[in-house]
């Protein structure tokens, strides 16, 4: 009996400069099989389906289980991870191309850095003394930390920023992903004593004003991060972060 | 005098946890790490953090968690360390709780804690069960601010190759690759900290994300530091078997009340739900009452490994137990265990909500590493470790949620000495050996973009995996392990023809790889061959034909050094601090 088999076309690009090619292979099919198998299979046998010697494909991964947020990519047009990504529940071919909005570096592989440099901008973080010994933490009731929680569960994997069509050179929008790390910061107890500068952060261009409310951003994160309500109480929050610095001048 | 500059490799949680606090003292940090630290394998862990805080009114005590610590790991660690460590977790988890981890809280808005292997307490805090992500993430936080102050300096998207060792042997830097631009490059620095994580890529499948390769460590074994303890390995009795890797389901779920179960009778047809409670057999229950499914993580594996190769009664003859959770209501599971049980329902298609998981046990840690002294310092001045990469916390067996404390406390304290240790540092002579390393590492990656022969490095990768796997992971017997050891030499000798479908020098991932490969394949001999001299039983390094464990023999720290030679590394053992609690026999079963 034959070995059933799974189509893929990948689009390869060598280089940043370099022209894109679509390759296809046949990969021999196993149950469970997801898309990063078939990217490890190919390394193993780095041949076309038309028996053409190719190299191995270059992409991110890491840790396989859809936490890291490494491997991103559009398959049958679609933003999502790749780990995740069964081939049972795909169509084939399957087709596999890297995330559009960001700078090409190699194949699958695209440099999505601009989120930590947004995360800078934002101070995602939470403005503690120091890390000796100070006691316990702010008490914080279920009710607040199962609000949080969902926030705190963004891996960065710009898919949102991927889908979002205001997510471009022109408005240099921040992205959905951002935003919702502001909320998460300015709810915490100590780390609204910043709150300010993170709203005043998301006041001017390409801030949070550029939303343009599509909701795709909602739709596509793999940890169904309640992006849109994040995005609508930080939007109420710059504006009356605005008008107060307008009377305050 | 200028600040001290410190080089950190590796951005899980040891290698941000030593950044802050070098940062926090005034020096000056370079981390270096393969991917963007926030996406450092640390983010895998699920179930929690252990500190003996005492907040459910059972009398625990740090006392209480170094001995659970010491005994869960067979009495190998060297106790002084791991006493230190249970005494600073209540404080480590206060200061995670002051850095937003949004931990689950008690309703008067307190931490809250659950139970974990190994132990009768409530010991461990955890973030729904993602809580190695939220701990990534709070670190990953506290060192962009650092960043954005000019204190740290991030080179994400660099490999570590090889130390940098000057003519007295004392370390002065590193090289590393671009893994883009494949640039070599060295860098200066008084002292460096390896924060690399586990090896479980030498196994094929694991626990462990892709970057876990022991690369970095294997490096710095080849230069002349110590491998400690490399033949303790632990398999996690609970992982989902899949093409690409074993995908952890956290002890958590049984912390949480999950029970570990198969059919009694063998060939049971009969739909999963409609198993009668009477013809189940709970087999961690009836043979550790005591304890029941929360025994530790060696003790459950082979448990599961009897149930299903001795008393074949593996789910429909598969390699396979029960995990069930299904007799816990729906609101109480998401709000616990959420993270893990989309990670089941994504990879498998069946909610385990429902219907109980299908679970067999996987290789997940690795208690040995590179060996450290109780100042996180290597034998070789200027090189430190912490988190996995290093042997000292866990001895043979290590309890579930202590290495995330374990990662943290060894980042603590690392960071400080190597900063002290570096202010005291002479200045080097000459370049400090930084233009031969340099050529050196240059040589090799020469030669290997241009060998030629007819070998792949994923397919050598994955016949290491293979016989990894088969022969040093649950159960050890010394032929197999020959046979493993044999097998790697073989490896070792068609590396030599290795050629890469890729020869270019832009975002080259199977050159990276292959590097990487050689190294992976040095680290497995110490393994194996460690696990063939250790001829006892202890922890997770179990062999039939010695099943008990011998103090007498091997009470010992096994240290490897490198030799270049065919026969493999030279071994010495080392007593063990055991100073505060003598070693009693380990007996979970026993009701003591």
């Amino acid at each position: 009996m034959a070995t059933k088999t799974v189509a893929f076309e990948i689009k390869r690009q060598a280089s940043p400069d370099a022209s894109a090619v679509w390759e296809r292979f046949e990969l021999e099919w196993r149950p469970g099989m997801n898309v990063t198998t078939a990217m490890m299979d190919i390394a193993a046998n780095p041949v076309t389906a038309d028996g053409h010697a190719t190299t191995p494909v270059t992409y991110d991964s890491n840790c396989l289980e859809e936490i890291c947020g490494s491997c991103a990519m559009r398959i049958n047009g679609k933003a999502r991870m790749a780990c995740s990504a069964l081939v049972d529940n795909l169509e084939q071919p399957i087709r596999v191309e890297p995330l559009s909005k960001f700078p090409l570096v190699r194949d699958l592989q695209v440099d999505r850095s601009v989120l930590f440099e947004n995360l800078k901008a934002v101070k995602a973080w939470i403005p503690i003394d120091g890390t000796y010994d100070l006691g316990s933490g702010p008490r914080v009731y279920p009710q607040q930390q199962e609000v949080n929680y969902p926030f705190s569960n963004c891996i960065s994997c710009t898919c949102c920023m991927e889908v979002c069509p205001q997510f471009n050179e022109d408005t240099g929008f921040v992205g959905a992903a951002t935003i919702a790390q502001v909320k998460l910061f300015n709810n915490h107890p100590t780390g609204k004593v910043l709150k300010e500068e993170r709203l005043r952060a998301l006041a001017g261009d390409g801030g949070i004003q550029e939303c343009g409310f599509a909701q795709n951003c909602v739709e596509v994160c793999p940890k169904r991060i309640p992006l849109t309500n994040a995005i609508s109480d930080v939007s109420r929050d710059v504006l009356l972060q605005k008008a107060k610095d307008f009377f305050a001048k | 005098m200028a600040s001290p500059r410190i080089i950190v490799v590796g951005g899980g949680l040891a290698g941000l946890a030593a950044v802050i606090k070098i940062a926090e003292a005034g020096g000056s940090v370079d981390l270096f790490s393969i991917v963007p630290v926030k996406r450092s394998h640390s983010v895998c862990a699920q179930g929690g953090i252990n500190a003996a805080k005492n907040l459910k009114g059972e009398g625990d005590t740090t006392w209480k968690h170094f001995d659970d610590t010491v005994y869960g790991g067979d009495f190998l660690a060297n106790q002084t360390p791991v006493k230190a460590m249970c005494e600073a977790a209540p404080a480590i988890i206060d200061l995670l709780d002051r850095m937003g981890v949004p931990f689950n809280r008690t309703p008067e808005g307190l931490l809250d804690f659950r139970r974990f292997g190994g132990t009768l307490y409530n010991r461990t805090a955890f973030a729904g069960a993602t809580t190695g992500q939220q701990l990534l993430y709070a670190l990953d936080e506290q060192v962009r601010r650092y960043e954005s102050e000019g204190k740290v300096k991030k080179y994400e998207g660099w490999e570590f190759l090889s130390a940098v060792i000057d003519s007295k042997g004392v370390a002065r830097g590193i090289t590393a690759l671009d893994l883009r631009t494949m640039e070599l490059r060295s860098f200066a620095a008084d002292a460096i900290i390896l924060a690399t994580g586990g090896i479980g890529a030498i196994f094929g499948k694991s626990t462990n994300s892709v970057v876990c390769t022991g690369s970095a460590q294997s490096a710095v074994f080849q230069q002349g530091v110590y491998y400690a303890n490399g033949e303790l390995v632990q398999v996690h009795p609970t992982t989902i078997p899949g093409e690409d890797k074993l995908r952890l389901m956290s002890e958590s779920a049984r912390g949480e009340g999950g029970r570990v179960w198969v059919p009694r009778t063998l060939g049971d047809k009969r739909p999963v739900k409609q198993i009668p409670e009477s013809e189940r057999f709970y087999f961690l229950e009836e043979w550790y009452p005591k304890y029941g499914n929360l025994v530790p993580r060696d003790i459950a594996t082979r448990a599961i490994h009897k149930v299903v190769y001795e008393n074949h009664l593996g789910i429909d003859g598969q390699p396979m137990v029960y995990l069930d959770l299904t007799h816990i209501d729906r609101a109480t599971l998401d709000r616990k265990l959420g993270g893990i049980l989309d990670i089941y329902e994504k990879f498998v298609g069946v909610d385990p909500h429902d219907e109980p998981m299908k679970i067999f046990p996987g290789m997940h840690y690795t208690m040995g590493g590179v060996w450290v002294d109780f100042n996180q310092m290597t034998n070789v001045p200027g090189i430190f470790a912490a988190g996995e990469a290093e042997y000292q916390y866990h001895g043979a067996n290590r309890l579930g949620a202590n290495s995330l404390l374990s990662c943290i406390y060894g980042g603590f304290i690392s960071g400080p000495n190597a900063l002290t240790y570096a202010r005291n540092l002479p200045a080097a002579e000459g370049d400090g050996g930084h233009a031969a390393e340099v050529t050196r590492q240059g040589e090799l990656n020469d030669r290997l973009l241009k060998n030629e022969g007819k070998e792949n490095p994923f397919k050598l990768w994955r016949e290491l995996g293979d016989t990894m796997t088969k022969h040093a992971t649950v159960i050890r017997y010394n032929k197999g392990l020959k046979e493993a050891d044999e097998k790697i030499v073989e490896l070792l000798d068609r590396y030599k023809n290795v050629s890469l479908a890729d020869r270019s020098q832009w975002a080259n991932t199977s050159f990276a790889f292959a590097r990487q490969l050689k190294n992976m394949l040095e680290l497995s001999r110490v393994v194996v061959q460690g696990a063939i001299l250790r001829d006892e039983s202890r922890g997770a390094h179990y062999k039939p034909d010695f099943p008990e464990r011998n103090d007498e023999k091997f009470l010992k720290t096994t240290k490897a050094s490198f030799t270049g030679l065919a026969d493999g590394p030279r071994f010495e053992y080392e007593e063990v601090d055991t100073q505060f609690i003598t070693p009693r026999p380990r007996r979970y079963d026993a009701a003591s």
